[in-house]
């Protein structure tokens, strides 16, 4: 499903990345630990086309294609998903209309027909269930005034509508109450199967106590230091990271 | 083409310079729809401004001796007065002897009905989507269209007409109505009160005007569409609306012009008069052409002076614009709320591309108890546009319980932009509540990568950005125009985003 060889890659010049090598399968759930400062954002940043990032040597293949050669909202059109750290605000552009428009981009890309207002009206709350989330979230602007639990299961549910083949889920575990972490794992969780694949980044291993990865990768310093299966992050939990240095 | 005239409306502020930005930079070439000339036979008198040539405006359209004195008087003033340098605006002095202060179609006989209105013009305005002929009946707007300085026709007359509402040209309305005009010209904006409205009092060739009788509700919008076609030519229209006691009226104008390399001079005076209970509305999307994208030649210096009163108690006058045109935008919507109750508001929305520059903004002058007034600003900034954001709120002593609340927001596009506020605050009377609340920011990089990567277009995220934040002020139009706001606004971002 996706390939990352030998990827180079930072920020104004400086490397950050320094030599990541990385494949995940269809239905695959793999982890990236770490502490900040590690690499592990700049290669979420770089597997979804983030501008000022650049790329000093290596390739990202998703599906046959090199991912670095798209535009963003390609890959996003592709398949490739990411919750973010930070979801952005965007004030006085509704949920519904927001969503709608991204998931009609989709629909529209693979020459299918859009989604009309009571369709996509009938969908939606469905899947506001799985993320347990009221209604009214839909007549607010995309995460304007949102809790940080609201953003994260707003990521989530975005998730869940367009459903795309890779997700990278950027630290949705932090600024989590223990509620929330399982309610947006439980979302993850029934969505995953043998044909999506993800990519969760994360400090703890808290997480991954609600979200079982097939294999775990420790980062440090932009390089891949250590895989192995869940098993890893007990360890890391009770070692740290420094015996890995 | 639009059902309606798309125009633009002022923005604001803030004083800050957008930081560069890598994604956000380049192009803003939007195109400009409007730039067509009409080949027409146009009787249009030499440039140059003195008092015969204002005796030959006034002897042309054949009107009464004090109305020639009046317009002597302003000239006479407009020579002692000086251009007012304070706005943010930078542009070369214009020169005022050489530009032509009448134009208008020839054969202007009396028109009787659409059928005698020369085909190119009707056909112009068909180009720019204004329901002109009967057959757009259904569109329920009645259309006074003004082509350089003449009023080319009014429809809907007779339908108005069976509600008592008066709804002509300017002209008309003086040959017609003359004790109304006589009463009510300059009374709101003084023949003298700014260096532009003197200007306009002097030479001013049409306009529409609209009378609303006692407790009528106008069945239908109003609705004005300026055109200006010849070259070297200023355009000088006044508008009146006076609504009688309990009376309603709702007033939309649309602006459009040919490209020129030079620019072109629009210097309009727009006055409202609200009696007690009584209800006016006025509307604008202004979409003059903004001159050249890449060079900033060209384009029209709109300086306008708005000005409504709500004479009477429990009245109320709103104004809505979308500034989207014009290379040079001065122009403040103002309130004079003395009758007690009364409200006054203003809701804005200014964009400002490469190389335009809007100073525009309102003012609100509190006289009678418990008025209020409300200001929903909303700027935009893109390319090397300038965007200034000038209000004024005046709560006077015997304005009891008077409130106010201000909202200017501004956002910026790219990193050679600028938006700018001058929010001016004077309360004298201590039970006034103020609020005042004031907003910066840009389109950023990340909202823009976040659309993209749930595979919405830099374009159409631009876009739904931009219309998100200006959706107060677009809830304030009347639904079709709404909607035309919204695609105009599309077609004036175009590009904006590299």
């Amino acid at each position: 499903m996706l390939t990352i060889k030998k990827l180079h890659a930072g920020v104004d010049g400086k490397e950050i990345l320094k030599g990541i090598d990385l494949t995940v399968k269809p239905g695959e759930l793999h982890a990236i630990m770490g502490r900040n400062g590690s690499g592990k954002s700049t290669l979420a940043n770089i597997i979804t086309g983030r501008d000022n990032y650049e790329v000093m040597e290596g390739s990202v293949i998703y599906n046959g294609t090199d991912l670095l050669d798209m535009s963003p909202e390609d890959r996003a059109l592709a398949g490739i998903f990411m919750s973010f750290q930070y979801p952005v605000v965007i004030p006085g552009v509704n949920n519904t209309y927001f969503l709608r428009a991204a998931l009609n981009a989709r629909l529209n890309h693979h020459g299918l027909k859009e989604m009309n207002a009571v369709d996509f009206m009938h969908l939606i709350r469905e899947k506001l269930k799985l993320v347990q989330m009221d209604e009214k979230y839909l007549t607010r602007a995309v995460n304007d005034g949102f809790s940080g639990g609201e953003k994260k299961r707003n990521e989530i549910l975005q998730m869940l509508t367009l459903e795309p083949t890779f997700s990278i889920l950027d630290e949705t575990d932090s600024g989590l109450d223990i509620d929330a972490l399982k309610i947006v794992a439980e979302g993850v969780n029934k969505f995953r199967n043998n044909e999506r694949s993800f990519l969760a980044i994360t400090h703890y291993q808290r997480l991954l106590e609600y979200m079982e990865p097939d294999f775990i990768h420790v980062l440090i310093d932009g390089k891949i230091v250590k895989s192995g299966d869940k098993t890893l992050a007990a360890e890391l939990e009770a070692k740290g990271y420094s015996w890995l240095e | 083409m639009p059902s309606a005239p798309a125009a633009a409306v002022q923005v604001s502020l803030c004083k800050t310079m957008a930081k560069s930005n890598p994604i956000i930079d380049s192009a803003i070439s939007q195109e400009y729809e409007y730039g067509f000339v009409t080949d027409i036979d146009q009787e249009t008198i030499p440039p140059g401004l003195n008092e015969d040539v204002i005796r030959l405006i006034s002897s042309k359209k054949d009107e009464p001796d004090w109305l020639l004195e009046w317009r002597l008087k302003a000239y006479r003033q407009w020579l002692k007065m000086k251009e007012p340098n304070w706005a943010k605006l930078h542009y070369s002095k214009i020169n005022f002897q050489a530009i032509s202060y009448y134009s208008a179609p020839k054969e202007k006989e009396k028109l009787k009905s659409l059928d005698e209105v020369d085909p190119e013009l009707l056909e112009t305005y068909t180009k720019l989507g204004i329901p002109l002929e009967e057959q757009k009946m259904l569109a329920n707007v009645a259309v006074d269209a003004v082509f350089d300085s003449v009023s080319v026709t009014t429809t809907f007359k007779e339908e108005l007409g069976k509600a008592g509402v008066i709804f002509c040209s300017f002209s008309e309305a003086v040959k017609n109505h003359p004790k109304l005009i006589q009463k009510y010209l300059g009374s709101v904006v003084p023949a003298t009160d700014n260096y532009f409205a003197a200007l306009n009092s002097a030479v001013f060739s049409d306009g529409s005007f609209v009378y609303i009788p006692k407790g009528v509700r106008c069945p239908m919008e109003l609705s004005t569409y300026f055109r200006i076609n010849a070259a070297n030519t200023g355009q000088f229209e006044r508008t009146l609306i006076i609504a009688e006691e309990g009376s309603h009226v709702s007033y939309l104008e649309g602006c459009t012009a040919p490209m020129r390399d030079e620019n072109q001079l629009h210097a309009a005076v727009v006055e409202l008069v609200a009696h007690t209970d009584a209800e006016i509305k006025y509307s604008t999307v202004q979409n003059w052409y903004p001159g050249d994208p890449k060079t900033g030649r060209g384009g029209i210096y709109n300086f306008v002076t708005k000005r409504g009163i709500c004479t009477g108690d429990n009245s109320k006058i709103s104004w809505t614009q979308v500034e989207t045109g014009s290379a040079l935008t001065w122009k403040y919507p103002s309130c004079i709320l003395k009758g007690d109750n009364s409200v006054g508001e203003f809701y804005s929305v200014a964009l400002s591309n490469n190389f335009q520059q809007a100073d525009t903004g309102t003012k609100m002058i509190h006289m009678g108890k418990n008025t209020r007034s409300t200001i929903i600003s909303k700027g935009i900034s893109a390319g090397k546009g300038q965007n200034t954001y000038r209000g004024g709120v005046k709560i006077m002593k015997g304005a009891e319980n008077a409130r106010n609340y201000s909202q200017c927001d501004s956002i910026l596009i790219g990193d050679e932009c600028g938006a700018h506020t001058f929010p001016y605050i004077d309360v004298r009377n201590p039970t006034a509540q103020m609020e005042h609340e004031a907003s910066t920011s840009r389109i950023g990089e990340d909202q823009l990568f976040y659309c993209n990567q749930r595979g919405i277009s830099t374009e159409d995220a631009v876009s739904m950005i931009v219309n998100g934040f200006c959706k107060k002020v677009f809830n304030e139009l009347p639904m079709e125009f709404a909607v035309e706001a919204q695609k105009l606004m599309e077609v004036s971002l175009e590009g904006a985003v590299g």
